[in-house]
């Protein structure tokens, strides 16, 4: 017996360990308690939602398996934000701008869809959590970091942690986010195309709910979900959003992470050319306060949500296994890891005692397809279409006609305009479109110029620094134990990070990733240096630049108030 | 002991040293009235080995002071902190201005009351020294007057209720310092030292004292209901044996150590006044390794 440790001969051992109480985590482990199943949940964050960001809206899909409010009843007038009653796509082309509605496609499959901000969300998930896993012998525990799976011969059997000796369980339910390490650790998913990824960058904007009211021209259970596209991110791939909480805005943008490299674009400058597009003046009047300056690597399920999310004792339940679903323009994550969570936990259930350890595993994977989950996730269709879609010669052509004159008549004639209103408000259109500049840029900037309405007002306001963005954030940084590592420190393999990484830029100091010019022996050599303190765990270096990528240890690094 | 421990730990009252709450006057002495009074720091400690104890092996911590009637707030707030079931203030006029000896008694004869009429104890936990008395002695004086083995300068401990054993490390200091395990039969008193530091590296433990958490501060919303007063009639103590009377040892005189006379001056500068600030960057220009 070692003195103090307070460790005893064995290892602890629970029915099933939830790693991450997001809404995937949280809705396994609720479920799971449902079942009687003893259950441990270990959040790494000083709260839940301290380490979380959305964009977010969390939608309650009318086919869905589960939806959130029916396993945390109050969920709605407790937890999120607003409801979404109007959805609209702006295509832009420089201060010209075609707007449509895009509620139809907005209400296609939705029961009811809020804006959420996941600080309050998800800490108010932790509570009802520890309430119902209490009740069956476990809990919820913050500010403890699983950094690994526990093996015995080979086979998974539990998790090991930073704070805690190793747990073993009958079931490990990795739902730790995009960034899982226990998915790395099991094998499962890679950190290494960046045409995989998204990035997502956020500001929180204050407003208080009667300006909202009044500059939105919205009732006080109403909300407003607006998307920006065109040629305001210069030629990156992606767009932005605005979405209305109680008292505040989010607003952000979603780039492609490939995009986002090889142009080597800076996601703070490409969220401030939204938040000083003239369109968006009409809702700030001059008035700009950011509470919260946020960003997230966002998996793109088409092409890396895992077919069989399982190994061994191992599954994994939203981010951590691909669950993201772009679906055109509308991004849902939430709702999937909830549906995800719940049919893991009644996989458990029902294999419940069996010998074989995959048994859980498997029938989860069956349930995924079965309820349909799988197939918007990634759908088999979208495997055809892509190698078509992406194709550079169609591309090119396609491009070349909607530049000529010919081209932007053919969108620009009236009967274009309803058939492409029509085309956006398309579930099925809109999933097929091809990850290429046609879809982000050149279609929606040729509307925009076509159709468009020119937008004279202007936009006085100065969104802040990043320097001052990075102040803002709340940090308990880990002094001495930095948990990003550079294994590769030349330019070539690890320069792209100084864009792309949101807390950094060319010729900024205060970020995580510089760039310096070091002379040695009469030759120039450009080098990368790294200082983890301003990280906002997001993960974009650890896709695009050679390093060793861990989370901080429990309750330490970034805390985030809004999320 | 059916594998639960049961434990009491000794706090005190002590002025507020802390800058902006601690008052002297003119002189330079203490005044004890305007300054608040807090728990002594080191308490901490051992109100901390006492409730890992408690969340590793379940069982019962009630937390022990002798003061004026005001110790309450010490007691109250280590049941809210330190997550204490229950709390015994020994208080009456008798017992004022009594030394260390005097206290040791008091406290003797309190444990043996509890004993009697409570629970038995196994474990007795103290503070290294008194942040406002500084000598050290009421703990291991208090040991003495139970009769029981003492284990000072506890940095880490286990208890092993079935074999009614404690295993502890305890820091030996010296021209180098040493961590000496030891294991002492229970009942104990445990002197915790201000390196403690309690552990859960169990899911099991970090659950009892989240629980345990939650409990308490609702209890604590509730105080006076979970504490006992015993004046020096209950404790049946002779008031020559206790308080002034009964203290061999008393403080003469306390002398301010004299503060050093300031050798510069400072000038305030509001950082809005632009002339002000360039000033002062001017000024300390010089020692940012300019010229």
């Amino acid at each position: 017996m070692s003195i103090g440790s307070g460790a005893e001969e064995g290892y602890e051992h629970y029915e099933a360990v939830v790693v991450g109480c997001g809404p995937g985590g949280a809705a396994a482990a609720a479920r799971l308690a449902d079942h009687g199943v003893e259950t441990l949940v270990l959040e790494r964050g000083v709260e839940a939602g301290s380490k979380n960001v959305s964009g977010g809206l969390l939608y309650a899909e009318e086919s869905a398996a589960y939806t959130i409010d029916d396993l945390f009843s109050d969920f709605r007038a407790e937890a999120a934000e607003r409801p979404v009653t109007d959805y609209h796509i702006h295509n832009m082309s420089g201060n010209r701008v075609k707007s449509y509605d895009l509620t139809d496609l907005h209400d296609h499959d939705t029961d009811w869809c809020d804006a959420v901000l996941r600080r309050p969300m998800d800490s108010w998930l932790e509570q009802r959590v520890h309430e119902k896993t209490s009740e069956t012998g476990g809990g919820v525990l913050t500010g403890v970091r699983v950094n690994g799976l526990l093996r015995e011969n080979g086979e998974i059997v539990g998790v090991t942690c930073d704070e805690l000796d190793p747990i073993k369980a009958d079931m490990i339910v990795a739902a730790d986010g995009v960034n899982s390490e226990l998915a790395r650790d099991a094998g499962l998913m890679d950190w290494e195309e960046p045409d995989e990824w998204f990035q997502g960058v956020k500001a929180v904007v204050e407003m208080d709910s009667e300006t909202i009211a009044d500059r939105f021209d919205i009732d006080e259970d109403e909300g407003v979900a607006h998307l920006f596209s065109g040629d305001l991110f210069q030629d990156v791939r992606g767009g932005g959003f605005l979405y209305t909480n109680e008292d505040s805005l989010s607003i952000g943008t979603v780039f492609h992470l490939d995009s986002l490299v090889e142009q080597e674009a800076e996601p703070h400058e490409l969220l401030d050319a939204l938040l000083t597009h003239p369109l968006l003046a009409q809702w700030f009047r001059g008035e700009y306060d950011e509470r919260e300056y946020a960003a997230k690597l966002v998996p793109d399920s088409k092409k890396v949500a895992h077919r069989e999310p399982y190994r061994d004792r191992l599954v994994l339940v939203g981010d951590a296994a691909g669950q993201m679903q772009a679906q055109g323009p509308i991004i849902k994550g939430m709702n999937h890891a909830v549906t995800a969570g719940a049919l893991a936990a009644d996989a458990f259930a029902v294999t419940r005692g069996n010998a074989d350890p995959e048994a859980a595993g498997r029938r989860y994977t069956t349930m995924l397809e079965k309820s349909g989950t799988m197939d918007k996730l990634r759908p088999r269709r979208y495997e055809v279409s892509r190698r078509v879609g992406e194709r550079d010669v169609v591309t090119n052509a396609v491009e070349r006609v909607l530049n000529s004159r010919v081209g932007s008549l053919a969108v620009g004639n009236p009967i274009a305009e309803r058939a492409l209103k029509r085309a956006y408000n398309s579930p099925f259109l809109v999933s097929m479109l091809p990850d290429t500049k046609t879809g982000y840029v050149s279609l929606p900037s040729v509307i925009g110029e076509e159709h468009g309405r020119t937008v004279h007002w202007e936009n006085e306001i100065e969104p802040p620094t990043l320097a001052d963005r990075i102040g803002d954030l709340t940090y308990d940084t880990d002094v001495g134990n930095p948990h990003i590592r550079l294994r590769d420190e030349s330019y070539e393999a690890s320069g792209a990070a100084v864009a792309a990484c949101p807390v950094s830029a060319e010729d900024f100091g205060g970020g995580c990733y510089r760039s310096e010019t070091v002379k040695t022996n009469g030759s120039e050599e450009r080098l990368v240096s790294l200082d983890t303190q301003p990280c906002v765990e997001c993960g974009t270096c650890a896709v695009v630049a050679d390093t060793e990528w861990e989370h901080p240890r429990g309750g330490k690094g970034v805390e985030y108030r809004e999320g | 002991m059916e594998g639960i421990v049961r434990s009491v730990v000794l706090t005190k009252g002590v002025p507020d040293f802390s800058e902006g709450a601690v008052s002297f006057n003119e002189e330079g002495h203490l005044e004890r009235g305007k300054t608040p009074t807090v728990m002594n720091p080191n308490d901490e400690f051992a109100l901390q080995a006492a409730l890992q104890t408690k969340v590793r092996h379940g069982g019962h911590v009630s937390g022990m002071s002798m003061g004026p009637p005001g110790y309450a707030s010490v007691l109250e707030e280590a049941m809210e902190s330190v997550y204490t079931d229950d709390s015994y203030l020994l208080s009456d006029r008798e017992l004022a201005a009594s030394d260390t000896w005097a206290t040791a008694i008091t406290l003797c004869s309190a444990i043996e009351k509890y004993q009697e009429e409570v629970a038995d104890v196994d474990l007795v936990f103290a503070g290294f020294k008194t942040a406002d008395g500084e000598t050290g002695q009421t703990g291991p004086q208090t040991c003495w007057g139970l009769d029981w083995p003492i284990v000072t300068h506890v940095l880490a401990l286990d208890i092993d209720p079935d074999e009614g054993i404690l295993r502890a490390k305890r820091l030996v200091e010296g021209d180098v310092d040493e961590i000496e395990t030891v294991e002492a039969p229970l009942p104990c008193v445990v002197i915790a030292d201000p390196e403690f530091e309690p552990t859960y590296r169990k899911a099991a433990h970090r659950l009892t004292h989240k629980q345990l958490r939650g409990e308490t501060q609702e209890r604590a919303t509730d105080h006076e209901e979970h504490m006992t007063t015993w004046d020096h009639q209950d404790l049946n103590l002779d008031p020559d044996y206790i308080g002034l009377d009964g203290s061999p040892t008393i403080v003469s005189a306390v002398d301010p150590i004299p503060k050093a006379p300031s050798e510069r001056e400072a000038t305030m500068v509001d950082p809005g006044d632009e002339d002000g600030m360039e000033t002062v960057f001017e000024e300390m220009h010089a020692f940012a390794g300019g010229d």
